[in-house]
């Protein structure tokens, strides 16, 4: 084992992953983080804490991590490469691990232009794969990145996220193959609404054997709305939002829209399972992580296998 | 070339409200070139100035020059005669242009008319983009020829991010994804497979991280 973390554990013994996700308060009360967590406990095997997500400042990831740690749960800390440069992403990487934390998943960050701040410097003295790089190197070979030796390595279970949905589409494997070649051992993909899409883009990741490499967790996210349906196809970048998705939306009755969400997320999860090379699936009920049970016991994903130790 | 783009109006004028003659200095290369501050645009903003000062019934003098350029010492030097009879001097070139300016005429107050905001080209008549972020370390032999550094909003050596939509970056649609234009020149220069190679985290002791550059030619000095 890499590490101590559960979702490793799962993984490694063929189940199939849940993670979710938590999003830390603007503010300073634990207790927001603690509500989410109590929610989550028991359904998850990994609950992402985001970092500073859409460039929107939030309690840090590290101790909202710290906070869920406490509760029992298996968090995923977040890490972009917007904000700090690499003395500050080791720092917080040894850091982090010295707190218990043992999984990161390594992002690039959204610009700062869609935030609360955007008159901010940004940093980006790495990217994502470079990030995973790092911890790597922290991790298996015990060194900085400036090729001094650390003592008392980080043991990070090392994700990223990845968007088969995004342009250019010919890349999005060799996308992946380079994440695989930095080191990652898991990946979350963007929120899946196109299947035909996401299977097309599975076969090609197949075809070079890349699912043996590396567990992937499929992204699913509810729709609590039509606008918000339309809020994803519209307005976020990267997503694929069918238009036969936006109109089951708009059929059904105005007191089941939210109902007609979580069942479209349900047949999403079923159907990503028998997909071969999937590992698990991420559920992001963004802002509605009180949904998470429910979807994970009608997605016969509960109760979670027990994990020795 | 250096792009640039004249300040507003209001904020210059702010800038010698007390003063009762200006010397208005052009600089001939680059700032000419992008149409900022060059023989015309003196023109222009001392016509204007003058016209906001009558109206204001605070007249003022100003004397116009522009040099072939700002940055060299010798051009600068075409000012010694007068300068000092000006309040004050406004510099119509780039940032590097203004300072030269100040360094040399320790007197005078020099200030500047211009907005630098980058090494670009230009795209079409009356469109300036940027092309390059003078980071010391070039990279266009491993990504096509296109910059990563520059034409990515986030500098990333091994994008693109997941915002790249349409080949659009995820800041504006506006604003062209530099790693898909990357990827295009790779696949028509049968240069793919370049993609899968990562490039190294980055020294960025070349850019302007390592402190203020400079470049020290032995076999030209004199």
């Amino acid at each position: 084992m890499k590490s101590e973390s559960r979702l490793e554990q799962i993984l490694t013994k063929g189940e199939f992953a849940v993670t979710s996700e938590c999003g830390p308060p603007r503010g300073a009360d634990a207790e927001v983080i603690r509500k989410k967590g109590e929610v989550l406990k028991g359904f998850v095997d990994g609950v992402n804490v985001t970092d500073n997500q859409t460039s929107v400042v939030r309690m840090s990831s590290i101790s909202s991590c710290v906070i869920l740690k406490g509760l029992g749960l298996n968090p995923i800390m977040q890490m972009v490469t917007r904000d700090r440069n690499r003395i500050a992403i080791q720092s917080d990487i040894l850091g982090a691990a010295a707190l218990g934390i043992n999984n990161i998943l390594c992002l690039t960050g959204d610009h700062q232009k869609f935030g609360d701040h955007a008159s901010a410097k940004n940093v980006f003295d790495m990217d994502s794969i470079q990030l995973v790089q790092t911890v790597k190197l922290m991790r298996d070979e015990g060194k900085f990145l400036g090729g001094e030796e650390l003592k008392g390595s980080p043991k990070m279970f090392i994700g990223a996220a990845e968007n088969p949905f995004a342009d250019p589409f010919e890349i999005r494997v060799p996308r992946l193959a380079k994440k695989i070649a930095a080191g990652v051992d898991f990946i979350q993909t963007q929120c899946i609404y196109n299947l035909p899409k996401f299977e097309k883009w599975m076969k090609l990741v197949r075809d070079r054997g890349l699912h043996e490499r590396v567990h992937i967790l499929g992204g699913v996210t509810p729709f609590k709305s039509v606008g918000m349906a339309n809020y994803m196809k519209k307005s976020v970048p990267g997503m694929d939002v069918p238009d036969e998705l936006i109109e089951r939306m708009k059929a059904a009755p105005k007191e089941k829209k939210a109902e007609e969400g979580i069942n479209i997320c349900i047949e999403t999860i079923k159907r990503l399972r028998e997909i071969e090379g999937i590992h698990g699936v991420h559920i992001m009920a963004i802002e509605w992580e009180e949904m998470v049970p429910e979807i994970v016991k009608r997605a016969g994903l509960f109760p979670r296998p027990h994990i020795e130790g | 070339m250096i792009v640039a783009e004249r300040k507003p109006l209001e904020q210059i004028s702010s800038m010698i409200e007390s003063n009762s003659n200006v010397l208005i200095v052009g600089c001939g290369e680059c700032v000419t070139v992008c149409s900022a501050g060059g023989k015309k645009e003196v023109e222009i903003l001392a016509s204007a100035i003058n016209m906001l000062r009558s109206k204001e019934g605070k007249p003022i003098e100003i004397r116009q020059e522009t040099l072939e350029r700002q940055c060299d010492a010798e051009y600068l030097e075409q000012l010694r005669g007068f300068i000092g009879e000006y309040e004050v001097v406004i510099s119509m070139a780039c940032g590097a242009g203004v300072q030269f300016m100040a360094e040399k005429y320790k007197n005078s107050l020099v200030l500047p008319a211009l907005n630098t905001k980058f090494i670009g080209v230009t795209e079409e008549q009356g469109v300036w983009s940027e092309r390059c972020h003078a980071c010391g370390d070039c990279k266009l032999h491993l990504t096509g020829g296109v910059c990563p550094i520059a034409r990515c909003s986030k500098s990333l050596l091994n994008g693109p991010c997941g915002g790249s939509t349409n080949g659009k970056c995820e800041i504006s649609p506006d604003v062209v994804c530099g790693w898909q234009l990357i990827i295009e020149r790779l696949s028509d220069l049968g240069q793919l497979e370049k993609y899968e190679e990562i490039i190294p985290i980055n020294d960025w002791s070349t850019n302007r991280d390592g402190g203020p550059r400079k470049v020290v030619r032995e076999d030209l000095r004199l």
